[in-house]
Protein backbone atom coordinates (compact mmCIF):
# COMPACT_ATOMS: atom_id res chain seq x y z
CA UNK A 1 0.00 0.00 0.00
CA UNK A 2 0.50 3.71 -0.44
CA UNK A 3 -0.15 6.59 2.10
CA UNK A 4 0.61 9.58 4.19
CA UNK A 5 1.17 10.47 7.37
CA UNK A 6 -0.19 14.13 7.84
CA UNK A 7 0.70 14.16 11.22
CA UNK A 8 3.88 13.26 12.65
CA UNK A 9 6.18 14.66 15.06
CA UNK A 10 9.32 13.51 13.61
CA UNK A 11 11.65 15.63 15.37
CA UNK A 12 10.56 13.42 18.15
CA UNK A 13 11.10 10.36 16.57
CA UNK A 14 13.93 7.54 15.93
CA UNK A 15 15.51 7.13 12.66
CA UNK A 16 14.14 3.60 13.26
CA UNK A 17 10.74 4.96 12.91
CA UNK A 18 11.82 6.54 9.63
CA UNK A 19 12.71 2.97 8.35
CA UNK A 20 9.38 1.75 9.52
CA UNK A 21 7.00 4.31 8.18
CA UNK A 22 8.93 3.97 4.50
CA UNK A 23 8.83 -0.06 4.76
CA UNK A 24 5.35 0.27 5.02
CA UNK A 25 4.32 2.37 2.56
CA UNK A 26 4.69 6.14 3.51
CA UNK A 27 5.16 8.61 0.07
CA UNK A 28 5.13 11.29 2.47
CA UNK A 29 5.10 12.63 6.31
CA UNK A 30 4.04 16.29 7.26
CA UNK A 31 5.26 17.87 10.74
CA UNK A 32 3.10 20.26 12.44
CA UNK A 33 4.86 22.80 15.19
CA UNK A 34 4.27 21.70 18.51
CA UNK A 35 5.04 21.57 22.21
CA UNK A 36 8.11 19.90 22.71
CA UNK A 37 6.69 18.91 26.24
CA UNK A 38 7.89 21.74 28.38
CA UNK A 39 8.12 25.58 27.60
CA UNK A 40 10.55 27.25 25.86
CA UNK A 41 12.46 29.97 27.63
CA UNK A 42 12.39 32.18 24.32
CA UNK A 43 11.72 33.17 20.98
CA UNK A 44 14.77 32.08 20.21
CA UNK A 45 13.89 28.45 20.74
CA UNK A 46 10.92 28.42 18.81
CA UNK A 47 13.89 30.46 15.55
CA UNK A 48 15.73 27.43 16.17
CA UNK A 49 12.92 25.00 16.09
CA UNK A 50 11.45 26.55 12.74
CA UNK A 51 15.00 26.01 11.31
CA UNK A 52 14.73 22.26 12.57
CA UNK A 53 11.67 21.81 11.10
CA UNK A 54 12.01 23.82 7.50
CA UNK A 55 15.65 22.51 6.86
CA UNK A 56 17.45 19.89 9.43
CA UNK A 57 13.86 17.71 9.61
CA UNK A 58 13.81 17.59 5.63
CA UNK A 59 17.27 16.75 5.03
CA UNK A 60 16.69 13.40 8.02
CA UNK A 61 13.65 12.43 6.32
CA UNK A 62 15.10 12.45 2.90
CA UNK A 63 18.35 9.88 3.84
CA UNK A 64 15.37 7.60 4.34
CA UNK A 65 13.92 9.01 0.55
CA UNK A 66 10.64 10.50 2.43
CA UNK A 67 9.35 13.91 1.02
CA UNK A 68 9.29 15.92 4.82
CA UNK A 69 6.86 18.73 4.53
CA UNK A 70 6.19 21.50 7.88
CA UNK A 71 3.65 23.58 9.56
CA UNK A 72 4.30 26.37 11.52
CA UNK A 73 3.24 28.31 14.39
CA UNK A 74 3.35 28.69 18.29
CA UNK A 75 1.20 25.65 19.72
CA UNK A 76 -1.28 26.85 21.85
CA UNK A 77 0.07 25.33 25.19
CA UNK A 78 2.59 28.10 24.97
CA UNK A 79 -0.37 31.29 24.04
CA UNK A 80 -0.79 31.65 27.84
CA UNK A 81 2.29 33.89 27.64
CA UNK A 82 1.20 36.82 25.04
CA UNK A 83 4.36 38.42 24.80
CA UNK A 84 6.68 34.90 24.28
CA UNK A 85 3.53 33.68 21.72
CA UNK A 86 3.13 37.49 19.40
CA UNK A 87 7.65 37.31 19.12
CA UNK A 88 7.51 34.03 17.97
CA UNK A 89 4.27 34.91 15.23
CA UNK A 90 6.58 37.59 14.34
CA UNK A 91 9.31 35.08 13.55
CA UNK A 92 6.90 32.95 10.85
CA UNK A 93 6.90 34.98 7.81
CA UNK A 94 10.53 34.93 7.09
CA UNK A 95 10.12 31.10 6.80
CA UNK A 96 6.68 30.69 4.99
CA UNK A 97 8.89 30.86 1.64
CA UNK A 98 10.91 27.71 3.26
CA UNK A 99 9.97 25.20 0.13
CA UNK A 100 8.82 22.15 2.92
CA UNK A 101 6.44 24.79 4.11
CA UNK A 102 2.56 23.92 3.81
CA UNK A 103 0.71 26.64 6.14
CA UNK A 104 -0.10 27.32 9.87
CA UNK A 105 -0.19 24.93 12.45
CA UNK A 106 -1.18 23.12 14.91
CA UNK A 107 -2.79 25.89 15.71
CA UNK A 108 -5.62 26.47 18.26
CA UNK A 109 -7.06 26.15 21.90
CA UNK A 110 -5.24 23.90 24.48
CA UNK A 111 -7.83 24.94 27.89
CA UNK A 112 -10.05 27.81 25.88
CA UNK A 113 -8.64 31.17 27.45
CA UNK A 114 -8.70 34.25 26.33
CA UNK A 115 -4.91 34.53 26.00
CA UNK A 116 -5.14 31.79 23.67
CA UNK A 117 -8.25 33.02 21.82
CA UNK A 118 -6.14 36.22 21.26
CA UNK A 119 -3.01 33.99 19.82
CA UNK A 120 -5.57 31.73 17.19
CA UNK A 121 -6.96 34.87 16.21
CA UNK A 122 -3.41 36.32 15.06
CA UNK A 123 -2.65 32.84 13.82
CA UNK A 124 -6.06 32.80 11.50
CA UNK A 125 -5.15 36.56 10.68
CA UNK A 126 -1.29 35.23 9.88
CA UNK A 127 -2.35 32.68 7.31
CA UNK A 128 -5.23 34.96 5.36
CA UNK A 129 -2.49 37.24 4.77
CA UNK A 130 -0.26 35.04 3.80
CA UNK A 131 -2.73 32.76 1.60
CA UNK A 132 -1.58 29.67 3.83
CA UNK A 133 -3.47 26.36 4.66
CA UNK A 134 -4.48 26.41 8.24
CA UNK A 135 -4.15 23.04 10.05
CA UNK A 136 -5.91 23.30 13.71
CA UNK A 137 -5.38 21.24 17.04
CA UNK A 138 -8.12 20.57 19.01
CA UNK A 139 -8.15 20.41 22.76
CA UNK A 140 -8.31 17.17 24.58
CA UNK A 141 -10.30 15.60 26.82
CA UNK A 142 -13.11 17.11 28.23
CA UNK A 143 -12.17 20.49 26.95
CA UNK A 144 -12.56 19.26 23.23
CA UNK A 145 -16.07 19.87 22.63
CA UNK A 146 -16.14 23.69 23.77
CA UNK A 147 -13.05 24.64 21.79
CA UNK A 148 -13.55 22.75 18.97
CA UNK A 149 -16.72 24.78 18.72
CA UNK A 150 -14.89 27.49 19.65
CA UNK A 151 -12.14 27.30 16.90
CA UNK A 152 -14.91 26.35 13.65
CA UNK A 153 -16.68 29.52 15.09
CA UNK A 154 -13.91 32.08 14.76
CA UNK A 155 -12.36 30.31 11.43
CA UNK A 156 -15.78 30.41 9.66
CA UNK A 157 -16.08 34.25 10.76
CA UNK A 158 -12.82 35.36 8.72
CA UNK A 159 -14.27 35.80 4.90
CA UNK A 160 -10.89 35.27 3.75
CA UNK A 161 -10.41 31.72 4.77
CA UNK A 162 -12.00 29.33 2.28
CA UNK A 163 -12.85 26.48 4.65
CA UNK A 164 -11.98 23.83 2.27
CA UNK A 165 -8.60 24.85 3.38
CA UNK A 166 -8.77 24.37 6.85
CA UNK A 167 -8.27 20.92 8.70
CA UNK A 168 -9.44 20.59 11.95
CA UNK A 169 -7.78 17.70 13.72
CA UNK A 170 -8.27 15.21 16.52
CA UNK A 171 -11.87 15.29 15.95
CA UNK A 172 -14.20 12.36 17.20
CA UNK A 173 -17.71 11.23 17.12
CA UNK A 174 -19.12 14.38 19.48
CA UNK A 175 -17.32 16.90 16.86
CA UNK A 176 -16.51 15.54 13.38
CA UNK A 177 -20.05 16.78 12.42
CA UNK A 178 -19.51 20.34 13.52
CA UNK A 179 -16.28 20.13 11.59
CA UNK A 180 -17.98 18.82 8.50
CA UNK A 181 -21.48 20.90 8.68
CA UNK A 182 -18.71 24.04 8.10
CA UNK A 183 -17.37 22.60 5.33
CA UNK A 184 -13.87 21.91 6.16
CA UNK A 185 -11.61 19.10 6.59
CA UNK A 186 -11.25 16.51 9.78
CA UNK A 187 -8.25 14.72 11.06
CA UNK A 188 -8.79 11.27 13.16
CA UNK A 189 -5.58 10.69 15.41
CA UNK A 190 -5.19 6.87 16.06
CA UNK A 191 -3.60 7.13 19.79
CA UNK A 192 -3.95 4.10 21.95
CA UNK A 193 -5.60 5.73 24.97
CA UNK A 194 -7.15 8.71 24.16
CA UNK A 195 -8.53 11.10 20.68
CA UNK A 196 -9.48 7.64 18.45
CA UNK A 197 -8.95 3.93 17.85
CA UNK A 198 -8.83 2.53 14.38
CA UNK A 199 -12.09 1.05 14.70
CA UNK A 200 -13.97 4.18 15.74
CA UNK A 201 -11.78 5.63 13.42
CA UNK A 202 -13.53 3.73 10.49
CA UNK A 203 -16.81 4.07 12.33
CA UNK A 204 -16.77 7.73 11.64
CA UNK A 205 -15.82 7.45 8.01
CA UNK A 206 -18.23 4.51 7.56
CA UNK A 207 -21.00 7.60 8.84
CA UNK A 208 -19.40 10.85 7.36
CA UNK A 209 -17.77 9.33 4.00
CA UNK A 210 -14.39 9.82 3.32
CA UNK A 211 -13.59 12.88 1.25
CA UNK A 212 -12.68 15.09 4.07
CA UNK A 213 -11.02 13.03 6.53
CA UNK A 214 -8.11 11.59 6.83
CA UNK A 215 -6.01 9.76 9.63
CA UNK A 216 -2.60 10.52 11.39
CA UNK A 217 -0.71 9.00 13.87
CA UNK A 218 0.25 12.22 15.48
CA UNK A 219 2.91 10.27 16.93
CA UNK A 220 5.24 12.52 19.18
CA UNK A 221 7.39 11.96 22.48
CA UNK A 222 4.52 10.41 24.47
CA UNK A 223 2.28 7.39 24.42
CA UNK A 224 1.79 7.11 20.49
CA UNK A 225 2.39 4.78 17.65
CA UNK A 226 4.24 5.99 14.26
CA UNK A 227 3.04 2.93 12.30
CA UNK A 228 -0.83 3.63 13.23
CA UNK A 229 -1.75 5.46 9.88
CA UNK A 230 -1.20 1.61 8.19
CA UNK A 231 -2.19 -0.12 11.26
CA UNK A 232 -5.97 1.26 10.16
CA UNK A 233 -5.04 0.77 7.08
CA UNK A 234 -5.29 -3.11 7.71
CA UNK A 235 -8.27 -2.78 10.23
CA UNK A 236 -10.29 -1.92 7.17
CA UNK A 237 -8.71 -4.72 5.40
CA UNK A 238 -10.21 -6.96 8.33
CA UNK A 239 -13.87 -5.40 7.74
CA UNK A 240 -13.22 -6.22 3.88
CA UNK A 241 -12.27 -2.93 2.20
CA UNK A 242 -10.68 -3.45 -1.13
CA UNK A 243 -7.58 -1.74 -2.12
CA UNK A 244 -9.23 1.18 -3.96
CA UNK A 245 -11.02 2.67 -0.79
CA UNK A 246 -8.39 2.43 1.33
CA UNK A 247 -6.05 4.07 -1.30
CA UNK A 248 -8.40 6.71 -1.16
CA UNK A 249 -8.76 6.86 2.29
CA UNK A 250 -4.78 7.12 2.86
CA UNK A 251 -3.40 8.35 0.18
CA UNK A 252 -5.55 10.25 -2.37
CA UNK A 253 -7.69 11.78 -0.11
CA UNK A 254 -4.72 13.72 2.44
CA UNK A 255 -3.19 13.98 -1.08
CA UNK A 256 -6.72 16.14 -2.69
CA UNK A 257 -5.81 18.47 0.93
CA UNK A 258 -2.29 18.77 0.82
CA UNK A 259 -1.82 19.81 -2.73
CA UNK A 260 -4.03 22.68 -2.59
CA UNK A 261 -0.23 24.23 -1.09
CA UNK A 262 1.80 24.60 -4.01
CA UNK A 263 4.98 22.75 -1.55
CA UNK A 264 3.36 19.86 -1.79
CA UNK A 265 5.14 18.43 -4.39
CA UNK A 266 5.59 14.28 -4.36
CA UNK A 267 5.91 12.29 -7.47
CA UNK A 268 2.18 10.35 -7.38
CA UNK A 269 2.98 8.10 -10.48
CA UNK A 270 5.64 6.14 -8.33
CA UNK A 271 3.63 3.13 -6.89
CA UNK B 1 -18.71 4.11 2.77
CA UNK B 2 -19.20 0.58 2.48
CA UNK B 3 -16.76 -2.60 2.64
CA UNK B 4 -16.90 -4.48 -0.57
CA UNK B 5 -16.56 -7.77 1.54
CA UNK B 6 -18.75 -6.96 4.90
CA UNK B 7 -17.77 -8.58 7.94
CA UNK B 8 -19.68 -9.16 10.92
CA UNK B 9 -18.87 -6.45 13.62
CA UNK B 10 -19.69 -9.02 16.43
CA UNK B 11 -17.63 -11.48 14.71
CA UNK B 12 -14.80 -9.18 14.61
CA UNK B 13 -15.50 -7.21 17.88
CA UNK B 14 -17.20 -9.12 20.28
CA UNK B 15 -14.33 -10.57 21.86
CA UNK B 16 -12.29 -6.86 22.16
CA UNK B 17 -15.39 -5.45 23.67
CA UNK B 18 -16.13 -8.46 25.82
CA UNK B 19 -12.55 -7.73 27.45
CA UNK B 20 -12.98 -4.19 27.92
CA UNK B 21 -16.57 -4.30 29.61
CA UNK B 22 -14.96 -7.06 32.25
CA UNK B 23 -12.24 -4.27 32.29
CA UNK B 24 -14.73 -1.62 33.05
CA UNK B 25 -16.70 -3.70 35.89
CA UNK B 26 -12.98 -4.62 37.21
CA UNK B 27 -12.21 -0.75 37.60
CA UNK B 28 -15.60 0.12 38.99
CA UNK B 29 -15.01 -3.02 41.56
CA UNK B 30 -11.55 -1.44 42.25
CA UNK B 31 -12.53 2.13 43.00
CA UNK B 32 -15.37 0.34 45.50
CA UNK B 33 -13.26 -1.23 46.98
CA UNK B 34 -10.43 1.56 47.98
CA UNK B 35 -13.23 3.78 48.13
CA UNK B 36 -13.06 6.31 46.01
CA UNK B 37 -16.74 6.58 44.32
CA UNK B 38 -16.57 10.16 45.46
CA UNK B 39 -13.73 11.72 43.16
CA UNK B 40 -15.70 13.69 40.70
CA UNK B 41 -14.22 11.43 37.40
CA UNK B 42 -15.65 8.27 38.79
CA UNK B 43 -18.82 10.42 39.22
CA UNK B 44 -18.71 11.47 35.63
CA UNK B 45 -18.11 7.96 34.59
CA UNK B 46 -21.13 6.70 36.46
CA UNK B 47 -23.07 9.66 34.91
CA UNK B 48 -21.56 8.58 31.38
CA UNK B 49 -22.41 4.86 31.87
CA UNK B 50 -25.92 5.15 31.55
CA UNK B 51 -25.62 6.88 27.79
CA UNK B 52 -24.89 3.17 26.87
CA UNK B 53 -28.90 3.15 27.57
CA UNK B 54 -29.52 4.88 24.24
CA UNK B 55 -28.23 4.96 20.54
CA UNK B 56 -25.25 7.20 19.32
CA UNK B 57 -24.11 5.65 22.14
CA UNK B 58 -20.29 6.99 21.62
CA UNK B 59 -21.41 10.35 20.96
CA UNK B 60 -23.17 10.48 23.94
CA UNK B 61 -20.77 9.49 26.08
CA UNK B 62 -17.83 11.75 24.83
CA UNK B 63 -20.56 14.85 25.46
CA UNK B 64 -21.20 13.50 28.92
CA UNK B 65 -17.56 13.87 30.04
CA UNK B 66 -17.10 17.17 28.27
CA UNK B 67 -16.99 20.88 29.76
CA UNK B 68 -20.88 22.16 28.94
CA UNK B 69 -19.56 25.65 29.06
CA UNK B 70 -19.24 27.15 26.40
CA UNK B 71 -17.51 30.90 27.48
CA UNK B 72 -13.42 31.21 27.40
CA UNK B 73 -12.00 30.68 30.87
CA UNK B 74 -9.71 33.96 32.55
CA UNK B 75 -6.82 32.36 31.86
CA UNK B 76 -5.36 28.89 31.89
CA UNK B 77 -3.61 27.37 35.03
CA UNK B 78 -2.39 23.97 34.07
CA UNK B 79 -1.86 22.59 30.52
CA UNK B 80 -3.44 19.11 31.55
CA UNK B 81 -6.89 17.76 31.11
CA UNK B 82 -8.10 15.23 33.35
CA UNK B 83 -10.91 13.10 31.30
CA UNK B 84 -13.62 15.18 32.91
CA UNK B 85 -14.54 18.75 33.80
CA UNK B 86 -13.72 19.54 37.04
CA UNK B 87 -16.40 20.38 39.83
CA UNK B 88 -17.26 24.51 39.28
CA UNK B 89 -15.48 25.23 42.55
CA UNK B 90 -11.92 23.67 41.93
ZN1 LIG C 1 0.41 17.18 16.95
Amino acid sequence: MRYIEPHAHMVSRTTDDYVAMVTAGCKAVCEPAFWAGFDRSSSKGFYDYFRQLTEYEPARAAKFHLPHFSWLCINPKESEDIALANEVIDLIPQFLDKPNVLGIGEIGLNKNSRNEMTILERHVDLAATHKQLILVHTPHLEDKLKGTRLIVDLIKSDSRIDPSRVLIDHVEEHTVKYVMDAGMWGGITLYPESKATAPRAIDILETYGADRLWMNSACDWGVSVPLAVPYAAMEMRRRGYDDDIIDQVFYRSPVAFLRQSPNFQIDQTKP
Amino acid sequence: MKPANPQSPVDLYFMDARSKLIDIAAFMDRVERDQATDDFRYQAFLKALKELENSDRATAVLRSLSDPTSELIPAATTKAACGAPPPADS
